[in-house]
């Protein structure tokens, strides 16, 4: 049966691809745009580009009122409870680089940081690369054949020395939620600060931070239908004032001399030099058109389609899932062909699915395997893609075998 | 250009190909042709990183001429690899930093497969055999 997305004609980018025969389903990658992106981009080009927070003059007191205002969105998108809680950066790579040097100076040799299994290197190499500066134990926390961190175990590893929990809220490879709760709510009674990365769990549905609990929960704009460029860190107050300052420059100085200086704190102190103003200001548009939707239309959009990926994939025979997906994408890999082999017919027949290790080495390691094709799914994805890739799929096999 | 007799009949069959499946089964059946490497070729040094298969290139400098074998775990690949070494086998060093490798595979109708994307084995081929070309 035909499922249509209703929000599809809303991203034009989905027709000029599917007129170069290519059927999107890399959205985990990065997503295609709405059409109120663009015309934010294009509004704010066309209408007068200024620098934020500097000058008096009118151009520079919008520009700065639009970047504000994406605050205040992002804010509200989230439920944090004040808009300097949420600090612009370059990308969730940087927000959590921000991070693990912010809170460098808090780690003494011997501590411990948990991650899970299952990171992206965006989660990991951070924190392995501050444990190496500062001798730190990394504690991987195991994850289970389904593909969430096995609790029972991961209950034992934080302890007293735990002093950081690094966690990605879902799965960019096996598409599965962590277990966030009970996980934050251990962290906490040891004493340990909590990182969330929601670069894809932000996408799926609406998080509540406040309700998460967590101290710090980064994400990028890119994934979330926004620009590139952009990325974004929330703090909890007391967790925010912990970090100390480091990328120096432009507009994040209270008081300069020749030979020292004392900072602002968050956000404008994390945010040294020209931000990515149109980008941020693209975002604002993006949440506003995101929250014109229907959420509960979008997310029984999502379920359905995510429904019939995984349900095709497992009637295949010879397709082998990796974990159990839950939400958003499914990556797999086929008894006896390569999967760059099978990347290569998909790309072919105008298949865009990624295929390799995903960001992922060492998960995909622990599986055992050196790649894998991942499909993923935006708002716009219908079943239609879905029945465009099947067929190439079993085109390629064909050929394949 | 002086084509080999077997580059030439490689651009003769590619040439004719119609289509993109008709162009995959003649990419495996060259693969099928490529000689299978021994244990002893595939150490780390003849590894060549920066694709997502597994690709080992073996080069060795005989009375002047370059003789390369080529392997990997990835099919397509594997016929990719053996169009090129049809191309370059024999060559010598200023012969190879001469030759336009990018417009021999689009002779094939294969240009896409050059992508300096992460996942395409064949552009890190490519830079591996420049890089011995210069230093030949």
């Amino acid at each position: 049966m035909f499922q249509p997305s209703p929000w599809r004609t809303d991203f034009p980018a989905i027709a000029a691809l599917q007129r170069q025969h290519q059927t999107y389903l890399d959205s985990a990658a990065t997503t295609q745009k709405p059409q109120a992106l663009l015309d934010a981009l294009s509004h704010y080009y066309g209408h007068g580009a200024a620098n934020v927070h500097r000058a008096q003059h009118l151009p520079g007191a919008l520009a700065t009122q639009a970047f504000e205002g994406t605050r205040d969105k992002v804010a509200a998108w989230l439920n944090a409870a004040d808009a300097r809680q949420i600090v612009f950066t370059h990308g969730a790579t940087s927000a959590l680089n921000l991070l693990a040097y912010g809170l460098e100076h808090r780690f003494e040799a011997g501590d411990e940081i948990a991650v899970s299994g299952l990171e992206h290197h965006a989660n990991l190499l951070p924190w392995q690369q501050l444990a190496h500066r500062r001798n730190l134990r990394l504690v991987v926390l195991p994850v289970t054949d389904q593909g969430h961190v096995d609790l029972e175990q991961a209950l034992q590893l934080i302890g007293p020395r735990t002093r950081l929990l690094a966690i990605s809220q879902l799965s960019n490879v096996l598409g599965t939620w962590q277990p966030l709760t009970p996980l934050l709510a251990h962290a906490r009674a040891q004493g340990a600060l909590s990182v969330v990365d929601g670069a894809q769990g932000v996408v799926h549905g609406r998080h509540d931070v406040q309700q998460l609990a967590c101290d710090f929960y980064v994400f990028s704009s890119h994934k979330l239908y926004g620009p590139d460029g952009v990325g974004v860190l929330y703090g909890r107050q007391d967790a925010l004032a912990l970090l100390r300052h480091w990328q120096y420059g432009g507009e994040m100085v209270q008081m300069a001399d020749y030979q020292s200086a004392s900072f602002r704190p968050a956000p404008l102190g994390f945010e040294a030099g020209t931000p990515p103003i149109a980008g941020v200001i693209g975002l604002g548009a993006t949440l506003d058109y995101l929250a014109s939707l229907d959420v509960h239309a979008v997310a029984a959009h999502e379920a359905s389609l995510h429904q019939c990926l995984v349900r095709g994939l497992a009637d295949r025979e010879g397709v082998r899932l990796l974990g159990s997906p839950e939400a958003a994408l499914a990556s797999f890999v086929i008894d006896g062909v390569h999967n760059a082999d099978i990347a290569h017919l998909l790309t072919e027949q105008g298949i865009a699915v990624r295929a390799g290790h995903h960001c992922a080495m060492p998960l995909l390691r622990h599986l055992g395997l050196d790649g894998a094709i991942r499909v993923s799914l935006g708002l716009y994805s219908d079943s239609d893609d879905l029945q465009r890739f099947f067929e190439a799929l079993d085109k390629g096999l064909e050929l394949l075998r | 250009m002086n084509l080999s007799p077997e580059a030439s009949q490689a651009l003769e069959a590619f040439e004719q190909a119609r289509g993109w499946e008709q162009r995959a089964r003649l990419l495996m059946q060259w693969g099928d042709r490529l000689e299978p490497l021994g244990d002893s070729d595939k150490t780390e040094t003849n590894r060549v990183h920066g694709c997502e298969s597994l690709v080992w290139l073996v080069a060795v400098q005989d009375d002047g001429q370059w003789r390369f074998k080529a392997g990997s775990d990835a099919r397509m690949l594997r016929g990719l690899l053996a169009l090129l070494l049809v191309r370059v086998q024999g060559l010598a060093s200023d012969q190879l930093a001469a030759l336009d490798l990018s417009a021999w595979f689009t002779q094939l109708g294969l240009e896409r497969q050059l992508s300096p994307s992460r996942s395409n084995g064949l552009h890190a081929v490519l830079l591996r055999m420049a890089e011995l070309a210069t230093q030949g």
